[in-house]
């Protein structure tokens, strides 16, 4: 079952074409990596999901992107509702200088959940989820900058999963941190899969095939080829991919 | 590069460094001796006294009461008055407006404004607030006159610290499904907060130590008594310590001393404080 759609999206930085004709479909419930070398279109494309290319000026998108058979570019589309059901995350850890709990519970807040049993109740489901409650159980009033990286970004993992999005986004969520830290949150988003689709960009190709079911191969803005992760890795239809994953290139 | 050319640099350095080092003790040397001046000159007449009694022609029976809660006054009300205009200015140029000639020139005009000499801005108040809005030579007219000199200071800090907080913050708060709003309220705002404030305070303190606006929006040299509201007349610290080293006595210039003493207490107070809150909440993101 697919959840979001694209149909012939196209995307402009004012005269630069960094999107062509994207299309194809998303899985529910499972984990999407986009692949490619860098400023090929990843985090672009990602950021047309959720919508965030709408703060950069100069950004113009043509195309539709269906996400639960809604054109989230029609006019009626209210932007913050889009947002709470498609969270990301982001490549550097980026926590706000506040403390753990007031972090994770920031996204309910905002959308007016006042009461301090149920967002205590929130934030210790998502930091479970995020599996980082262990950890920070006795430290919820800490600041959050007081964590190591690995920490902070699943703090940023807890901190999106607590306003219950369907969809979630990460941006080479693992580039920044140790190999202990990124095995820690492979094996967190094999268990969020369970629950969420996921769409992740990474540049490390042994990340894409342990943790995806499907991999887009991104080259100069177009995908080249989006197929399953089996297929892309070991049978792939396009010379250009076989390249780009035998290491020959990017 | 041959030896003779690294041994000259060797020298260079050296002298550098020695020229400098003097050009520093010079300034702190004289301040020293000025400080060591004031202290010896005005410690003595720092007594409770000095701080309840007013002006009087009788040096014994000088104090700075009026000219203390003068200062008080000007302060607490300009700013919350410049606290709002500046933040919203600033908030208004770094957050709401995309670049455009319009906003660059008023950006150029809010640095010049940084530059107009004091009095230009007592002369304005005088204009404005005392005449125009018929306030008076009373408290508020002095108020909104300090607060339109330290505007532009404000602004301008208050911008720096609102670019200072990183991209990346308010795009995790935008993720989140925030609005403008909510992530200017709480996230931007409270991120910047210990800078702005740092700005504020600096800016206010600088107010404190302006003595010529005030003469012209008029306020006196000799009050005896304390301004009750906004509406009365006033004085403040600098134009008090002014009119009493114009006095023929020589006591008037030990009081003056003492007076000094007080407006550095307070000026120091302020810019510790705002050291503190720069420390306190260094840079962590
Ligand atoms: N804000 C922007 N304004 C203008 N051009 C941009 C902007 N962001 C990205 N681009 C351009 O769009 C193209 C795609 O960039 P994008 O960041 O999506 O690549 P990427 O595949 O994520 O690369 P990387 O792997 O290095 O993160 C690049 O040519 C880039 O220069
Ligand atoms: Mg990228």
């Amino acid at each position: 079952m697919s959840i979001i759609q694209m149909k012939n999206v196209d995307l402009y930085y004012d005269k630069h074409h960094a999107l062509k004709n994207i299309t194809g479909e998303i899985n529910e419930r499972s984990i999407t990596a986009l692949i490619g070398p860098s400023g090929c279109g990843k985090s672009t494309f990602l950021r047309t999901l959720n919508r965030m290319n709408d703060m950069i000026q100069g950004v113009h998108i043509e195309g539709e992107i269906l996400v639960a058979e809604q054109n989230i570019y029609h006019a009626d589309v209210n932007v913050e509702n889009l947002r709470k059901n498609i969270g990301m995350v982001f490549q550097q850890p980026n926590p706000f200088p506040k403390s753990i709990y007031d972090n994770v519970a920031f996204g309910r807040r905002i959308h007016g959940m006042r009461d301090r049993k149920e967002l205590d109740e929130v934030v210790e489901q998502s930091l479970k989820a995020a599996a980082l409650w262990e950890e920070v159980k006795d430290i919820l009033k800490k600041p959050a900058y007081g964590l190591s990286g690995g920490q902070q970004q699943r703090l940023c993992i807890a901190r999106a999963l607590a306003v219950n999005p369907q969809i979630l986004l990460m941006d080479e969520p693992t580039s920044a941190l140790d190999p202990i830290s990124t095995a820690k949150i492979e094996e967190l988003i094999g268990e969020l899969r369970k629950q969420y689709t996921i769409v992740i960009v990474t540049h490390n190709m042994q990340q894409a095939a342990r943790i995806s079911d499907d991999t887009a191969f991104f080259l100069q803005g177009e995908i080249i080829e989006f197929d399953t992760t089996e297929k892309i890795f070991h049978t792939p239809s396009d010379q250009r991919t076989e390249d780009y994953i035998a290491g020959r290139f990017g | 590069m041959g030896q003779g050319n690294w041994r000259i640099r060797k020298i260079t350095d050296r002298f550098a460094k020695i020229a400098f080092l003097c050009a520093t003790l010079f300034g702190i040397a004289f301040l020293g001796v000025l400080l060591y001046r004031i202290v010896a000159d005005g410690a003595g007449w720092l007594n409770w006294d000095f701080f309840t009694n007013f002006s009087s022609r009788f040096p014994a029976k000088a104090g700075v009461a009026a000219a203390l809660v003068g200062s008080i006054w000007i302060v607490l009300l300009t700013g919350p008055i410049a606290f709002f205009l500046g933040v919203g200015t600033a908030l208004y140029l770094e957050e709401y407006t995309k670049k455009s000639w319009f906003t660059r020139l008023i950006q150029v005009n809010i640095h010049n404004l940084a530059g107009v000499p004091s009095i230009v801005y007592g002369i304005l108040g005088l204009a404005v607030f005392v005449q125009g809005l018929m306030l008076g030579q009373a408290v508020l007219a002095g108020v909104f006159t300090m607060s339109l000199l330290v505007l532009p200071i404000i602004v301008v800090s208050s911008q720096e610290a609102i670019r200072s907080v990183p991209q990346h913050m308010r795009n995790a708060s935008y993720a989140l499904g925030a609005s403008k709003w909510q992530t200017i309220s709480r996230v931007v705002i409270p991120t910047a907060l210990p800078n702005i404030l740092t700005g504020v305070i600096l800016a206010l303190s600088r107010a404190i130590g302006e003595t010529a606006p005030l003469v012209v929006v008029g306020a006196l040299t000799f009050v005896a008594f304390v301004p009750a509201s906004p509406m009365d007349p006033f004085t403040v610290l600098p134009i008090q310590i002014f009119n009493w080293t114009s006095r023929p006595q020589d006591d008037f210039r030990a009081i003056a001393a003492a007076g000094i003493i007080v407006l550095l207490v307070v000026l120091l107070t302020m810019n510790l404080l705002a050291v503190y809150l720069r420390n306190k909440y260094q840079k962590r993101y």
